[in-house]
């Protein structure tokens, strides 16, 4: 299934937010927003998963999710959003209890997804337990249980300290090889994008629109630590960005 | 840093965190009563405590005994407890109730804010009259009062309680395309829980009060009456005996509800 913006538009009363965004989210592939913050990347996010409605313009899903998905457009938030009285098992039944999966069948889903992020061992843990990169392998495994058909990232990993930032990418990397899944992923930062996305897309400052569209060919197993061409690509987006972002700092001062 | 001052022996740099988080010392709550109570009788037996003043504990003790052993103890205590299980059943169900629709429904909001703020500060006690011209003497109007008691601050403290339910795991919730009645079922209502146990605390001892009051004003048996009738007689080991009682049950109360938390909020920690 492929998702496509059809030139939305969207104000917060008399702010405009973003303006004319056209893009397409491939099956299969990890599409990189990038964009200085308060350009309106997570309202972008938002707004192709449904919870806010746009001021114009449409989000159109292509295609059918595939068999067996529960809940096509899935999120992974930057504050994890666990709920801290249920144990990482109870937090994947919850998402599964209202799609009328319970006992054997939602065991054997729980135990594949925490097989799949690592947490087998901790299925009993309560979240207060769990470090943070922990929590959020929580939440990805919370999110392959209802197996979307397009996962939404809001900076999974900026709340992360950057050694645990890397073995998440490493994970992610190696969760996507082993089972391509699509992924709209949103971050500030650009070496998480030019190890993850497959295309990623630039964003002005506010309002948002689409600054240009970096393709990477690179398969993602190959993308490592420090490689020339990624740095090259990284170093091209940086200074896209540069000007930009130093100009939405300062309109935040004018304010 | 600066060289103008003459080196001096170096200091241990003072400690100046801790505190601000109480732990569970069970035997100091236990040992304060103590206390009081031992200085009371030594007092009483000394006479620098007249007896006008304060019975003596053990005489309040005896008078225990002969509650009990007369049948006469739970011939008032069983009524009183159940006036105050109804009432406060009632009361705290339709608070919770009523609390988490102003949580999640701006007209409930709109319309109940304002008249719950309009009938906190009635004092519940002087509307004991009207309650009994509408129950009538019996068992009813005692359950109304205890109830509207209770409902009132139930009310405010589950209201707050949902809104400071983290908005974040709400959009989650939705996110996964949870049904509405699994939202407030698994999420808004959990996480209202610690504020909706802290209010029943105040709740269940306002109920205790409005017990009384009510019994003093018209029961036979019950130990609002068993107080009225011993405090109309000047009868202090009474009175005492009565009040200890009132105290008890607001410790088991109280305790009862420690072990709900412990047990519903373990995840707190
Ligand atoms: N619910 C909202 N109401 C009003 N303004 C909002 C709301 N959400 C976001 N904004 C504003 O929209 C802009 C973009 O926000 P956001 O999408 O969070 O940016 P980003 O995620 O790129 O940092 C910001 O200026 C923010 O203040
Ligand atoms: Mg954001």
């Amino acid at each position: 299934m492929d998702i496509r913006l059809d030139a939305i538009s969207h104000s917060y009363g008399d702010t405009e937010v973003l303006r004319d965004i056209s893009l397409d989210i491939p099956n299969g592939k990890i599409v990189c927003l990038v964009g200085p913050s308060g350009c309106g990347k997570s309202t972008l996010l938002r707004l192709i998963g449904g919870l806010e409605r746009a001021s114009k313009g449409r989000v159109l899903q292509l295609g059918n999710p595939p068999e067996g998905c529960l809940n096509p457009l899935t999120y992974v938030f930057q504050d994890f959003a666990l709920l801290p009285w249920r144990s990482v098992q109870g937090n994947i039944s919850l998402v599964l209890e209202d799609h009328g999966i319970n006992g054997a069948q939602a065991d054997a889903i729980i135990a594949d997804v925490l097989a799949r992020t690592k947490l087998s061992d901790f299925s009993k843990a309560l979240p207060r337990q769990l470090s943070g990169g922990m929590k959020q392998r929580v939440a990805i495994a919370r999110a392959l249980a209802v197996k979307p058909a397009v996962m939404l990232m809001d900076e999974p990993l900026s709340a992360l300290d950057s050694q645990t930032r890397e073995l998440l990418m490493d994970d992610l990397v190696a969760l996507w090889t082993r089972q391509s899944f699509t992924a709209a992923y949103v971050t500030h930062n650009l070496a998480e994008a030019v190890r993850l996305g497959h295309r990623i897309v630039v964003l002005s400052r506010r309002p948002g629109e689409v600054h240009e569209i970096v393709e990477i060919d690179m398969p993602l197993a190959q993308r490592s630590h420090g490689n020339a061409k990624l740095e090259q690509t990284q170093k091209h987006l940086w200074d896209m960005m540069r000007d930009e972002a130093r100009a939405a700092d300062e309109e935040l001062l004018d304010v | 840093m600066s060289d103008a001052t003459a080196p001096t022996q170096p200091i241990e740099v003072r400690f100046r965190g801790g505190g601000f988080a109480p732990k569970a010392r069970r035997w100091v709550g236990l040992f304060v009563f103590v206390l009081l109570i031992g200085i009371t009788e030594i007092g009483t037996r000394q006479g620098w405590i007249s007896s006008l003043t304060l019975p003596k504990p053990s005489d309040v003790l005896a008078t225990f005994g002969e509650l009990w052993e007369s049948g006469l103890l739970f011939k008032h205590l069983l009524p009183s407890l159940s006036r105050l299980a109804v009432g406060a059943a009632i009361g705290a169900s339709i608070g919770i109730a009523v609390g988490i629709m102003i949580g999640l429904f701006s007209y409930v909001r709109a319309g109940m804010v304002p008249l719950v703020a309009a009938i906190f500060p009635i004092p519940k006690i002087a509307l004991l009259p009207l309650f009994v011209i509408w129950f009538g003497i019996d068992e009813a109007s005692k359950y109304a009062l205890i109830a509207f008691g209770t409902f009132t601050p139930t009310v405010v403290a589950t209201y707050g309680a949902v809104d400071n339910v983290d908005r974040s795991l709400i959009r989650m919730g939705q996110s996964f395309g949870l049904s509405w009645l699994s939202i407030v079922r698994k999420i808004v209502l959990p996480g209202a829980m610690p504020g909706i146990l802290s209010g029943l605390r105040i709740s269940l001892a306002i109920a205790i009060i409005l017990l009384v009051a009510a019994e003093m004003l018209g029961a036979e048996y019950g130990i609002g009456a068993y107080i009225l009738e011993a405090g109309s007689l000047y009868d202090l080991e009474r009175l005492f005996a009565g009040v200890v009682i009132l105290s008890l049950l607001g410790v088991i109360l109280s305790t009862v509800i420690g072990f709900i938390e412990r047990r519903l909020l373990g995840w707190r920690a």
